[in-house]
């Protein structure tokens, strides 16, 4: 016994320095993931529904916190570069977005999951998910391996093969996400992913985030506060179009007092900072 | 090391575990071992032949985890077509397909019914709507719960355009050349109609979405042509051969502003 465990332990300090390809020790040539300065989105004809926002988003998970209809949805999009930006400057992996080209090569690095996440209900969430890796030009070989894992990651290996129309609510937000990680991307964007995920597969999830967050900058929208407790590096609360502050999850919470409004510190520091001045105070 | 291969000596040793190995002896053998089925058959073996505390411990794990195995059921059959099909039509197209069969069919029977000889062949009239209403379907926020998704993708954009637009065509126009036939038109004047409103569709769909441009075109097509026609009993003057350079115009000039503006099929806004 004592000599198999001896190999083992050897096996495995072998094993930690495996060969690694030269695209995976390669330098990155930007400082931040994500970087917008004066960055203007606007939604329709005429409003901004971000305006002027100046951020800079490394690795780790980033909580974007804020009230409905602070434009949430529209920086998200705008950072998957479906929404062209009106004005300022938005880098992503270093490549300036806007103006005329595709991104080809940028959208291969972001995983998207979308507020309103549309499905084919015929497919099975295997189907549908290398359909959406083909669409997000993983190579073909790599396609079978990808999906897998990816399934694996959000615990649905077991229900893979059965169509979409047949998974609950939450499953289906996890083919969701599984969907948004197929591609290894290196910006992740997930637009209110908790919604219809019950507190058992919630607390998965975070456990999920932070896995991802090692290596991956990871954008989470939401609404709930305590998500961004529970699983963020860094906090960016947005309001109005326009960034309100950017700290920790500690950092947000020292910004409350025992006067604010909340039941968690997180909650008070929330609404301290929504308060601030200039804002309007108990309205919807 | 021998050439190719790491040495015999090498593979043996590290099959026992030894840990006299140099670090960079044992980084290049594995990262060789990744790459080479040879060798790994020669570990394979070596370990079988070395240290039968291995092989007796992989004995172990095996006889523990064949009754799990085998209670587990083998994956089901996995169905390639409909994936092959998903690149080059929205899944939500089948019903889409359905149509034109239908309305072809009906183009037909209305045509062989004789709805008078002076008439124009319906044919004639529905050919350039149907590619029109397919390029509508394959890149409409309505019909493709999915288009956000697919909006964001890195295949977005003029290719996926052209890939769907492809399949259109190579569904309505194969279907369309029989009827054609029997109804004795010429090829060119229903296929030209329909190629240049495809490509005004996809070139104004580029500016105010795909859906609208296609509802636009597609009313003033009934306005402009059909009912004219209906009205007189005669073919429009769009109709006749005369029409021809007209429509080749057309669609050149739509090719050419969809090759411009290409950009503009990989964000929200031509989905509409």
């Amino acid at each position: 016994m004592t000599t198999s465990t001896t190999i083992t332990t050897t096996r495995k300090d072998h094993h930690l320095m495996s060969a690694v390809s030269a695209a995976d020790i390669a330098p990155t040539p930007y400082a931040w993931e994500i970087r917008a300065t004066g960055l203007k989105v606007g939604v329709g004809r005429k409003r901004m529904a971000v305006d002027g926002l100046d951020l800079t988003l490394g690795t780790g998970v980033h909580g974007l916190l804020g009230p409905n209809g602070a434009g949430k949805t529209t920086l998200i999009r705008a950072l998957a570069t479906v929404l062209r930006p009106a004005g300022g400057t938005l880098e992503l992996l270093g490549e300036s977005v806007g103006g005329r080209g595709g991104h080809r090569a940028l959208r291969r690095r972001i995983g998207y999951l979308p507020q309103e996440f549309g499905y084919y209900k015929r497919f099975t969430a295997r189907e549908f998910i290398e359909y959406m890796a083909w669409l997000k030009e993983v190579p073909k070989a790599d396609i079978p391996g990808a999906v897998q894992r990816a399934v694996e990651r959000v615990g649905l290996a077991d229900r893979a093969d059965e169509r979409m129309k047949a998974l609950s609510g939450g499953m289906v937000r996890r083919v969701g996400i599984a969907q948004a990680i197929v591609n290894d991307p290196a910006i992740l964007l997930l637009d209110e992913p908790t919604v219809g995920l019950d507190p058992a597969q919630r607390l998965r999830f975070r456990e999920l985030l932070q896995e991802l967050g090692t290596d991956t900058c990871v954008v989470v929208s939401t609404h709930l506060v305590e998500d961004v407790a529970a699983a963020c590096t860094d906090v960016v609360l947005f309001a109005e179009g326009r960034l309100v502050f950017q700290g920790t999850p500690d950092e947000l919470a020292a910004a409350g007092g025992p006067e604010h409004v909340g039941d968690s510190p997180l909650e008070r520091g929330y609404s301290a900072l929504l308060q601030g001045p200039g804002r309007g105070r108990g309205t919807w | 090391m021998s050439g190719e291969h790491p040495a015999v000596r090498l593979v043996d040793g590290y099959a026992r575990g030894d840990t006299d190995l140099a670090a960079d002896d044992v980084w290049a053998l594995e990262a060789h071992l990744e790459a080479c089925r040879i060798c790994r058959d020669r570990l394979s073996a070596s370990v079988t032949a070395q240290t039968p505390a291995v092989t007796a411990l992989v004995g172990t794990v095996w006889s523990g985890l064949e009754p799990q195995l085998a209670g587990t059921a083998p994956a089901p059959p996995r169905r390639r077509r409909s994936a092959w099909l998903s690149g080059w039509l929205t899944p939500v197209m089948v019903p889409w397909l359905a149509m034109v069969v239908t309305v072809t069919l009906l183009a037909l029977l209305l045509d062989l019914a004789g709805t008078g000889s002076g008439a124009v062949p319906p044919v004639l009239l529905l050919a350039p709507v149907l590619p029109v209403l397919g390029v509508a379907a394959s890149w409409s926020r309505g019909l493709d719960p999915a288009y956000e998704l697919t909006a964001a993708a890195p295949r977005a954009g003029l290719y996926l355009v052209l890939r769907r637009t492809a399949s259109v065509l190579a569904v309505v126009v194969p279907a369309l050349l029989p009827v054609g036939w029997a109804t004795g038109v010429m090829a060119a004047q229903w296929l030209l109609p329909s190629l240049a409103l495809t490509s005004a569709t996809l070139a104004l769909g580029g500016v105010v979405g795909v859906t609208r441009a296609a509802v636009a075109l597609v009313a003033v097509w009934a306005g402009a042509v059909v009912a004219p026609t209906l009205a007189a009993s005669r073919p429009a003057p769009a109709l006749q051969t005369g029409g021809l350079p007209v429509w080749a115009l057309v669609l050149a000039l739509g090719t050419a502003v969809v090759l411009a503006r290409r950009s503009a099929y990989s964000v929200l806004d031509a989905h509409r």
